[in-house]
């Protein structure tokens, strides 16, 4: 009780200081929390949740390039149910995630695998499997694009020179030697950045357990799928989820290299889009097909969430 | 169960000679107890007997059998870590089973162990548990379990106790000693740890910078070292060295004092005087010491005290009022006298 008495006493004379609003507003602790989110947010703002809110609300019109348009429902998405080239450029977007996904996995996953064991040069080794991941993706497309050209390809040279082959191979020119194509470059390209993630995952695991699996009679094998593998999981869900979405959106290869050709064989939801509202001028059109991404990306998210992400082991201690 | 006998054992890196010429018998059903300070090699030499680490030179044996280039898994024996390497995302029961379920043992031949291990240790509730949900303790019983459940013919220890408490520490070492003489198999324990050594050990090797300096009976060390090294590194507090010549008369100290030697010295000349603490007594007939810091421990009183300008420590069982800068005289028990040679170090007595 005197304590309290003494307390009031004690702010008494602070009372007749009058705080001016700003210095509520300059001074308060959650208000200053507010303040420095500002920036950020209004980032967020302005180049995410508005050109997404405003795409989905595009998709719902039937703008197009110089003219403002009416809402129209879903009447572009009613449309494109029933565009083939549309339901060609679902299938080959799922196929090239798929496709490309796997062998990203596969192969980054095992050159983790090297790349954590003891190497001469493996600083060097390390940086030089960076490379692709640093170079521009634009860049990368156009070597791609010489190294499969009709005429020029090193490859079809190289083949001819050995007496494999007595003509070029097509490889940007035949529906299936493009797709594939365009899945080795995304391959080529997305390898290092799983490989290096894995790789930072790997250094995690204490040598000790492989020693201590070494003693129980584990063959390398075993203690890839019995301690590697597990004890990876959190880490591969987050980089193949983040893989998944890369390889769904991709752009910038397609279109240096085929530019969705030949004949929509290689035309990807991203893609198609662009043609649709950029170079055909169709806005709302263009517009839904991107929005038309969003649930396969959400899916793909809630998979790696719920399936992976959280193994029981690793969730608090619930003794 | 077998015998271990590592003959003339060396591991170089590069140039450094890690273990230097290592030989150490150990009979069937022995707990041996490698101890040493950090970097003297014990880790290493425990990794070379279970074929984690190559080795350079010489034999190990393992039941007689010539084992240098057999791998680990071959070698029949289990090992525990210093940080328990559990599997985080194994329950303690495939923990503990894990090593049988890769050799594809039957399911029931395998919980049967695992049972049998967990009650051994008092594990039986903690088996559905990750081992993140275990204190510490209970992380290195687990670790243990899975040593158990092998049924392995020698059990290697690596500092299994050094990340426990002091208070945890005691009680694990009861129980791994307990977990011997209930099963009877091999052991070598790897320690920094005097107290463990010494509690612990049938035999204990003391290892300095990768070569053996002694082994005996943790007793035989305790009153009879080998050399400097050894007398300081086993018992607690240590052992008082103190500095001077031995003469005829006794061992010559300095400012008139002179120690009376009950002992034959192997020779005369300069040495080390090294006596233990609590082989020290009040005595009127002693060498006069001025006492420096005095710290009651409740059973008995340490005190530190000076003798002609060297510091020498006391373990008294009296109750002593005195303070700094009084005067005592003190006097080692008869016949428990260690003289060392003061440049090599060796026993002389």
């Amino acid at each position: 009780m005197s304590l309290i008495m003494n307390a009031q006493v004690a702010t008494k004379p602070e009372t007749p200081v009058r705080r001016s609003r700003w210095m509520a507003l300059s001074g308060n602790r959650n208000w200053q929390a507010i303040w420095f989110m500002l920036p950020a947010v209004a980032f967020l703002i302005l180049f995410l949740a508005y050109p997404l809110a405003y795409g989905v609300w595009l998709s719902f019109t039937d703008t197009r390039m110089g003219s403002p348009g009416e809402f129209i429902g879903l009447g572009n998405y009613i449309w494109l149910m029933d565009d083939p080239v549309f339901i060609i450029a679902v299938m080959n977007t799922l196929i090239f995630t798929a496709g490309a996904s796997i062998f990203k996995f596969v192969i980054g996953f095992y050159l983790a695998i090297l790349l954590n064991k003891r190497l001469p040069f493996k600083a060097l080794i390390r940086a030089v499997v960076l490379l692709p991941w640093i170079v521009p993706t634009a860049l990368s497309a156009i070597a791609f694009w010489w190294i499969l050209d009709s005429q020029f390809s090193v490859i079809s040279w190289s083949l001819k020179s050995i007496g494999l082959i007595d003509h070029n191979i097509n490889f940007l020119g035949d529906r299936d030697l493009a797709r594939a194509s365009v899945i080795f470059a995304n391959v080529w390209r997305g390898i290092p950045f799983i490989a290096i993630t894995l790789l930072a995952g790997l250094q995690t695991v204490p040598v000790s357990l492989y020693e201590a699996a070494t003693i129980d009679g584990a063959s390398s094998w075993q203690m890839f799928r019995r301690i590697t593998y597990p004890m990876l999981t959190p880490i591969i869900a987050v980089v193949m989820t983040f893989s998944v979405l890369f390889t769904f959106t991709e752009f910038q290869l397609i279109w240096v290299l085929t530019r969705g050709g030949p004949a929509n064989a290689t035309d990807l939801m991203a893609t198609l889009s662009y043609q649709r509202a950029i170079l055909g001028g169709q806005l709302g059109e263009g517009s839904a097909i991107a929005v038309a991404m969003i649930p396969f990306l959400l899916g793909a998210i809630m998979i790696s969430w719920f399936g992976l992400q959280r193994q029981k082991w690793q969730q608090g201690n619930d003794q | 169960m077998a015998s271990v006998e590592v003959r003339d054992v060396k591991k170089r890196f590069g140039a450094a000679a890690i273990i230097d010429g290592v030989s150490i018998d150990i009979t069937d059903g022995e707990f041996v107890v490698l101890v040493g300070p950090s970097g003297c090699g014990k880790s290493t030499l425990l990794r070379m007997i279970a074929g984690l680490e190559s080795i350079s030179g010489g034999e190990i044996r393992i039941a007689e059998r010539v084992v240098n280039d057999v791998p680990p898994k071959q070698r029949d024996i289990a090992m525990v870590f210093q940080n328990y390497a559990l599997y985080p995302h194994m329950t303690v029961r495939a923990n503990m089973g894990f090593s049988l379920d890769l050799q594809r043992a039957p399911k029931a031949k395998i919980e049967e162990r695992v049972d049998r291990a967990a009650q051994i240790l008092g594990l039986s509730h903690l088996l559905d548990r990750f081992p993140r949900q275990l204190s510490g303790g209970q992380r290195q019983r687990v670790a243990m379990g899975r040593a158990i459940v092998r049924d392995p013919q020698l059990f290697l220890f690596d500092e299994p106790l050094s990340n426990l408490d002091a208070k945890l520490r005691v009680t694990m070492r009861a129980e791994i000693k307990e977990l011997h003489q209930k099963l009877g198999t091999t052991m070598i324990y790897v320690t920094h740890d005097q107290i463990e050594a010494m509690t612990m050990a049938d035999k204990i090797v003391v290892m300095r910078e990768g070569v053996v300096e002694q082994i005996g009976a943790p007793l035989d060390l305790y009153d009879t070292p080998a050399n400097q090294f050894v007398a300081g590194f086993i018992g607690s507090p240590a052992m008082n060295f103190l500095e001077g010549t031995i003469t005829p008369a006794g061992f010559a100290l300095g400012q008139g004092i002179v120690l009376p030697l009950q002992t034959r010295a192997a020779k005369t000349g300069p040495a080390v005087y090294g006596v233990r603490p609590e082989h020290l007594r009040l005595d009127p007939k002693g060498v006069p010491v001025e006492v420096v810091v005095v710290e009651p421990t409740g059973a008995e009183t340490h005190v530190v005290a000076r003798i002609a300008g060297q510091d020498i420590n006391c373990v008294l069982r009296e109750r002593l009022a005195i303070a700094p800068g009084d005067r005592l005289t003190v006097a080692p028990d008869a016949g428990i006298e260690h003289l060392f040679d003061a440049v090599t170090g060796a026993r002389l007595n």
